[in-house]
């Protein structure tokens, strides 16, 4: 296991997930989810669709749909559970969202720069003046040619008219320019052919480090190829139900979920219910009526 | 009783403004009709939704004289203008050219200096807003008490833009100012203008006009900043003529005022006229902002675009009714509008209305109007970023007027915009 001297000497940061309960409009979605994540180490987070993952995924970062009845979230034993969205972020989380939002007329650059210059001063307050712009363009730059982007992407209008691999590259220059403690990453593969799905993972890894802790929520095998997990978490309605190694991802890659719908027949009925409960086909119902 | 709009009131008027014959005459025609047109009802297309109510005109009246008063302004003195003219409380108190403009012919000054040198170029008066239009036409035209004056001669470009400005310094004070551009046949100007208070506690009131007439080839480019204090009722005829292969770029900003009502007409009189119109406006408090806009095309292969973009916030109203109007024989008109508004509170209100009257049978012409709030998810994904939700509202909300910025070529009004926007988020509580 690659582990980092800071790692090994405990000064690390923590990012604990203690028994987490997690309900949208009143819906039970997670049902007691335990994680661990340490500055340095890369976590797998898999599972079948409706398992919860992208759940987890917002409730760490303070989605205000997703609401936590129980359990909690603490950074080196700070809470998260009361912080908004944006304190979050200054504490140094981070979601690689899976469907990135367009912000029409906001230009890439003039974004990142807020953002930046919030995450790196998090006392700061509205008003006060942004980092200095020649100071911020050349690390922009830097960062988008390590990138291997096209520095024209800067003056874009935020996700506007980008397609879904050019959105899912800014999510990870995003990632490159806040340099957050823990990172989540919520299948920043999927909807992508395969040299974008190599060049997002190759910028996943040239970014990773004994700094970052990740998370990854994936369903694709590449993106563990070039970030391999010294952890892989399945989840199966809502909940953690294994840990493994890396060769647990590769497993349930190459033979899906059925065997841990064998080991774990109680999540399975659980997902099984959940599959048949009526607010999943309320469309149909509406149609009907 | 003596009123300020009286006729009394206006004799004495036309006694203290020593003009030609045929200006008074004008003046004399516009008062009766301004007489008849208080008579009759205003139109309910354009103002069924502005409350009039509470305007009582006769609370506001001419101030005799305008002093030189430094006003806090937007624009001027932030960049060498080719010229500039200042009026403060309806009379001229600053002007200048520079001599290589005026060595061509270019005439940019007050209505007296024009009355003065060359009186013919203001015969021009009236033909973009008859003075018989409505109440506030006529009223307008009848005690109108001059303004700015831009004249280019026949090819001459004018390529440094030229300042006006509009200010009001006494409480109460009326402004019946009058913006004239005439642009000669192949001629090209820029010209930048704003109003301004010098108290934001003084009331004030604008029966106001701007007539641009742009002759065949010529090029106009003109800016109307509306930054008065919140306390003034600012009523506006403002209307452009655009003659064949000529085009106009008329950008709008609507800041200030309690109630700020303008009729904007756009008329393609000649083959190959174009208009490009941008509207940017940021309404607060009790503000209330309503336009209404006609896009008229009387000639074939016209084009006009308007885009205006809104944002209102606490208990202030947008209101825009917007019309295309095209002429039998205006085929291959292509014809857009389109109004945005952003709600940044429960309490405000937009009024969208967009519209076509369309006789001709060969033409392309879209409209649309949305009004919304600023997006959760656009919020919470700043927010992921690190972005305080104050913050990323002044990020999404200078993004959405960011498609209008695109459109303005002249970098100091883009400035001055983006930074009056912010000025007015920054009271956000």
């Amino acid at each position: 296991m690659r582990l980092s001297k800071k790692v090994r000497d405990g000064m690390s940061s923590l990012l604990k997930i203690i028994d987490l309960h997690v309900s949208v409009e009143d819906k039970p979605i997670l049902h007691g989810v335990s994680l661990e994540i340490r500055q340095g180490e890369i976590h797998a987070l898999m599972g079948p669709n409706g398992s919860g993952k992208s759940t987890l995924a917002y409730t760490l970062v303070g989605h205000p749909k997703y609401e936590i009845t129980s359990g909690s979230i603490e950074v080196d034993g700070t809470p998260l559970n009361e912080l908004d969205p944006c304190e979050r972020a200054r504490k140094g989380l981070f979601l690689a969202f899976q469907y990135p939002v367009t912000i029409p007329g906001v230009k890439v650059s003039d974004f990142l720069r807020h953002a930046v210059t919030n995450v790196r001063n998090p006392e700061r307050k509205d008003g006060e003046s942004l980092m200095p712009m020649r100071e911020f363009r050349k690390e922009l730059k830097q960062k988008m040619e390590e990138l291997g982007m096209d520095t024209e992407f800067a003056r874009r209008y935020l996700n506007e008219g980008f397609s879904g691999g050019e959105k899912k590259r800014m999510e990870i220059l995003q990632l490159a320019m806040l340099q957050p403690k823990f990172a989540i990453l919520d299948e920043t593969d999927s909807g992508l052919d395969s040299d974008a799905v190599r060049v997002v993972s190759e910028g996943v890894r040239k970014l990773s480090g004994p700094q970052m802790g990740v998370l990854i929520i994936t369903h694709h095998e590449r993106l563990l190829e070039y970030n391999v997990p010294q952890f892989t978490h399945v989840m199966l309605a809502g909940k953690i139900v294994e840990t493994g190694d890396a060769a647990l991802a590769h497993e349930l890659h190459n033979h899906g979920y059925a065997q841990i719908r064998e080991r774990h027949p109680v999540e399975a009925a659980e997902e099984q219910s959940r599959q048949n409960r009526p607010e999943t086909v309320g469309v149909a119902t509406a149609v009907a009526k | 009783m003596t009123t300020p709009w009286s006729t009394a009131s206006f004799e004495d008027f036309l006694a203290s403004r020593n003009e030609p014959a045929w200006l008074t005459d004008r003046r004399r025609q516009a008062f009766a009709a301004y007489q008849e047109l208080l008579k009759k009802p205003l139109d309910p297309e354009e103002f069924k939704r502005i409350d009039l109510r509470a305007l009582r005109p006769d609370k506001f009246a001419l101030v005799p004289s305008g002093d030189a008063v430094p006003l806090s302004t937007l624009m001027a003195n932030r960049a060498d203008f080719g010229g500039t003219v200042s009026h403060i409380d309806g009379k001229a108190v600053a002007s200048q050219l520079r001599p290589e403009l005026a060595a061509k012919g270019v005439i940019f000054g007050s209505w007296e200096t024009v009355l003065a040198t060359r009186p013919e170029i203001l015969q021009a008066l009236e033909r973009a807003v008859p003075a018989d239009t409505d109440r506030f036409s006529a009223w307008h035209t009848a005690f109108c008490t001059g303004g700015t004056v831009l004249f280019v001669p026949r090819n001459v470009q004018v390529d440094v833009p030229l300042y006006s400005l509009i200010g009001l310094a006494t409480n109460g004070a009326a402004d019946l100012s009058h913006t004239l551009v005439v642009l000669e046949e192949g001629a090209s100007a820029t010209l930048l203008e704003e109003t301004a208070s010098l108290d934001p506690s003084h009331t004030g009131l604008h029966v106001g006009a701007v007539e641009l007439l742009v002759a065949p080839r010529a090029v106009l480019r003109y800016v109307q900043l509306q930054n008065w204090s919140e306390k003034v009722w600012h009523l506006a005829h403002q209307a452009g003529r655009v003659a064949n292969d000529a085009s106009l770029q008329w950008t709008v900003g609507g800041l200030g005022a309690k109630v700020a009502h303008i009729h904007q007409d756009i008329h393609l009189d000649g083959k190959g006229a174009a208009a490009e119109v941008n509207g940017v406006t940021f309404s607060t408090d009790k503000q209330i902002h309503s336009y209404y806009t006609q896009q008229g095309h009387h000639a074939p292969n016209t084009r006009s675009d308007l885009l205006y973009k809104d944002v209102i916030r606490d208990r202030a109203r947008i209101i825009w009714r917007g019309m295309i109007q095209v002429d039998v024989d205006a085929q291959k008109t292509d014809g857009y509008q389109r109004n945005d508004a952003l709600m940044l509170s429960d309490a405000c209100r937009a009024d969208l209305i967009p519209g076509l009257e369309i006789e001709a049978d060969d033409v392309r012409c879209t409209h649309g109007a949305t009004a919304g709030r600023v997006d959760e998810e656009q919020l919470f994904y700043c927010m992921c970023r690190g972005i305080s939700r104050s913050e990323a509202m002044h990020v999404i909300v200078e993004g959405f007027f960011q498609r209008v910025y695109d459109r303005i070529p002249v970098e100091l009004v883009r400035e001055t915009l983006s930074q009056a926007v912010q000025r007015k988020l920054g009271i956000d509580g």
